[in-house]
């Protein structure tokens, strides 16, 4: 066998070192993003990393597939800048408003489309939406083995798989064969930097761009229609408290906590 | 699955163990479970437990207010692992038709409810951070998004059932029931029957964390990026330990690995706490850490910089430099232990 054909799930998402200027439009409800800066979603970058480390030692393709709007073409292009073969946009109108399983129906038939294939590897969670149940719906709809909270991974040639996944104060080793849909999380190894040689190799690289027509898949279960999920209000929740200044010098201040430690029946 | 709003069908939790215990947030999802039940008037509330030799939990489930605990017992069932737990959860659910089923977001709920809802093609809340059933019978799942700046209300309307992961520490667990329900032990091997298990758990590995569990302390002592280095964090550790409390941090401080581990921190992606005073050191107050908080009786914060944004959600706000207020803390709450004024705590 000459290496894997591994899929990278990739999604665009607004940077999280923005979310503080997140707002919602007080007029019509729905949240408001403009002006924020797309990046590829931080644990995105590890399933990637991971995709080219399985690529370095058993060669084989990466696919780098995302349900994304055309125009974030240019953050497929950073991700292909740090390394894959070629990028696959599922865009479409239809998409949009889709819950994490009418999300993973799309990309789904996406990675159908990119097939055969040996091993789907995303990020554990996105970094706005969070929920965590990409890997795992891809991999029910796709009908094979999934496993989300990875920590670690062993891939040997013959497609037999190790695992590691993450469990409350500890982890849990998990033996299965490819093919597989993983979530990683991001302790599972450091992304590597972007070269100058990597940015140039990735404008080169095809991007194509797939429809719902082109995927085949039935509108009736993607986007809003097709979401089992509905979102209701926004807001923004308050954590406000009386923010009470305490005066004086540090003597001052540290009777003060005490004086409340006492109070509040923890202390003395 | 039927898809009728307003029919007054049972609410389920999704039942987890760890070393011979029920996970701590599956009694949280049952006590709010109970909750919900008793405002709608009084539906059926039921537990499944999946596993090799849980029948004594199962029990325990029934003791804490579970009309009915479904166990599911079977070697095959242990260590968990998606692909058998999922089948047979579908399974049942489909059978028994609930209207709700409540998951804890623990490492694998966080798995098992999305296989679920992918095999029931149904509608899942992810982490809820609250949860209410309104009168026509719609399950209300209040999520955060952001990290933790946006509040999103979920609904499954037209799905059933409606099914909501849990993030621990939201809800309280429920008292002993006056009544105990009932345990069905449900035939292990017809519900695994024509399932392909894909996927083999061969090895465990559970480290208990050192200290006292932030869960239930009733002082939490935090730091965040501001601490500055793995010296002056072992000051938090020094005022926790004084205060029979435990330290808590933030993802910024952890990233920079000077609290002992993931086990510590406080946030979305952390742990919810209520402890009757939280003390915060060097923490700027992203709201990814705050809303972990929300529920402390007292916040007291320390911080050099007055323009912190953690000064808003907190009760009393000390603008100063911690390397000063700790070391003078610890002196002082040894003076106020050692003049024979505090009881000796029973723990």
């Amino acid at each position: 066998m000459s290496g894997f054909h591994v899929v990278v799930l990739v999604k665009p998402v607004p940077d999280p070192g923005c979310y503080d200027r997140v707002e919602i439009d007080p007029a019509t409800g729905v949240l408001a993003r403009q002006g924020m800066p797309s990046v590829i979603n931080p644990s995105d970058r590890h399933a990637l990393e991971e995709a080219l480390v399985l690529q370095e030692r058993h060669g084989g393709r990466v696919t780098l597939v995302s349900m994304t709007p055309e125009s974030s073409a240019e953050t497929l292009r950073e991700a292909l800048a740090m390394g894959g073969d070629e990028a696959v946009i599922l865009s479409d109108r239809a998409f949009a408003g889709s819950d994490s399983l009418a999300t993973s129906r799309v990309l789904a038939a996406g990675i159908a489309k990119v097939a055969p294939f040996d091993l789907v590897l995303a990020g554990n969670e996105s970094a706005d939406g969070g929920t965590v149940h990409v890997p795992s719906q891809v991999g029910e709809l796709l009908g094979v083995a999934h496993l989300a909270n990875v920590l670690r991974l062993e891939v040997d040639p013959d497609g037999s798989v190790r695992a590691r996944t993450r469990i409350e104060n500890g982890y849990v080793e998990v033996v299965g064969a490819l093919p597989m849909v993983l979530g990683v999380r991001r302790e599972i190894n450091t992304p590597r930097y972007t070269s100058l040689m990597g940015v140039m190799a990735s404008q080169g690289k095809p991007i194509r761009v797939f429809g719902a027509e082109e995927l085949g898949v039935d509108r009736s279960g993607v986007g809003m229609e097709g979401s089992n999920m509905r979102p209701g209000k926004l807001s923004r929740p308050s954590f406000r408290r009386k923010g009470e200044r305490v005066k004086g010098d540090t003597d001052e201040a540290v009777a003060r906590i005490v004086g409340i430690l006492r109070a509040e029946g923890v202390l003395g | 699955m039927t898809g009728v709003p307003g029919r007054k069908g049972a609410i389920w939790i999704v039942a987890e163990q760890a070393a011979g215990k029920l996970a701590p947030v599956s009694l949280e999802i049952l006590g709010q479970a109970l909750r919900m039940g008793r405002e709608a008037g009084g539906c059926e509330v039921a537990a499944v437990l999946i596993g090799k030799d849980t029948g004594g939990l199962a029990e325990e489930l029934a003791l804490f207010g579970a009309d009915k605990v479904f166990l599911v017992d079977d070697p095959r069932f242990s260590p968990y692992q998606n692909d058998t737990h999922g089948a047979v959860l579908a399974k049942l659910v489909a059978r028994e038709d609930p209207e709700v089923v409540l998951f804890g977001a623990s490492a694998c709920g966080e798995e098992l409810a999305p296989t679920v809802a992918a095999r029931l093609d149904t509608g899942l809340g992810a982490h809820c951070t609250n949860l209410d059933l309104k009168a026509d019978g719609l399950l209300r799942m209040g999520v955060l998004g952001f990290g933790g700046r946006v509040h999103t209300e979920m609904f499954c309307p037209a799905r059933r059932p409606q099914m909501a992961s849990v993030k621990p520490g939201m809800f309280q667990p429920p008292p002993r029931a006056e009544r105990k329900g009932t345990v069905v032990r449900e035939d292990a091997a017809a519900l695994l029957e024509g399932e392909r298990i894909r996927l083999r758990a061969v090895k465990v590995v559970r480290v208990e964390p050192v200290g006292v569990p932030l869960e239930g302390a009733e002082v939490v002592v935090a730091g965040g990026f501001g601490i500055g280095g793995k010296e002056p964090w072992a000051l938090l550790e020094d005022l926790a330990r004084e205060l029979s409390g435990a330290v808590g941090c933030t993802r910024p401080a952890l990233d920079e690995g000077w609290p002992p581990g993931e086990h510590t921190m406080i946030g979305t992606s952390g742990k919810t706490v209520r402890p009757k005073v939280y003390l915060g050191f060097g923490i700027s107050g992203s709201p990814h850490h705050t809303v972990g908080i929300k529920d402390a009786g007292v916040i007291v914060s320390v911080n050099s910089d007055p323009r912190a944004p953690v000064f808003e959600s907190s009760d009393y706000c000390v603008v100063s430099d911690f390397r000063k207020i700790v070391p003078a803390l610890i002196r002082e709450i040894r003076k106020v232990k050692g003049g024979g004024l505090r009881e000796p705590s029973p723990a």
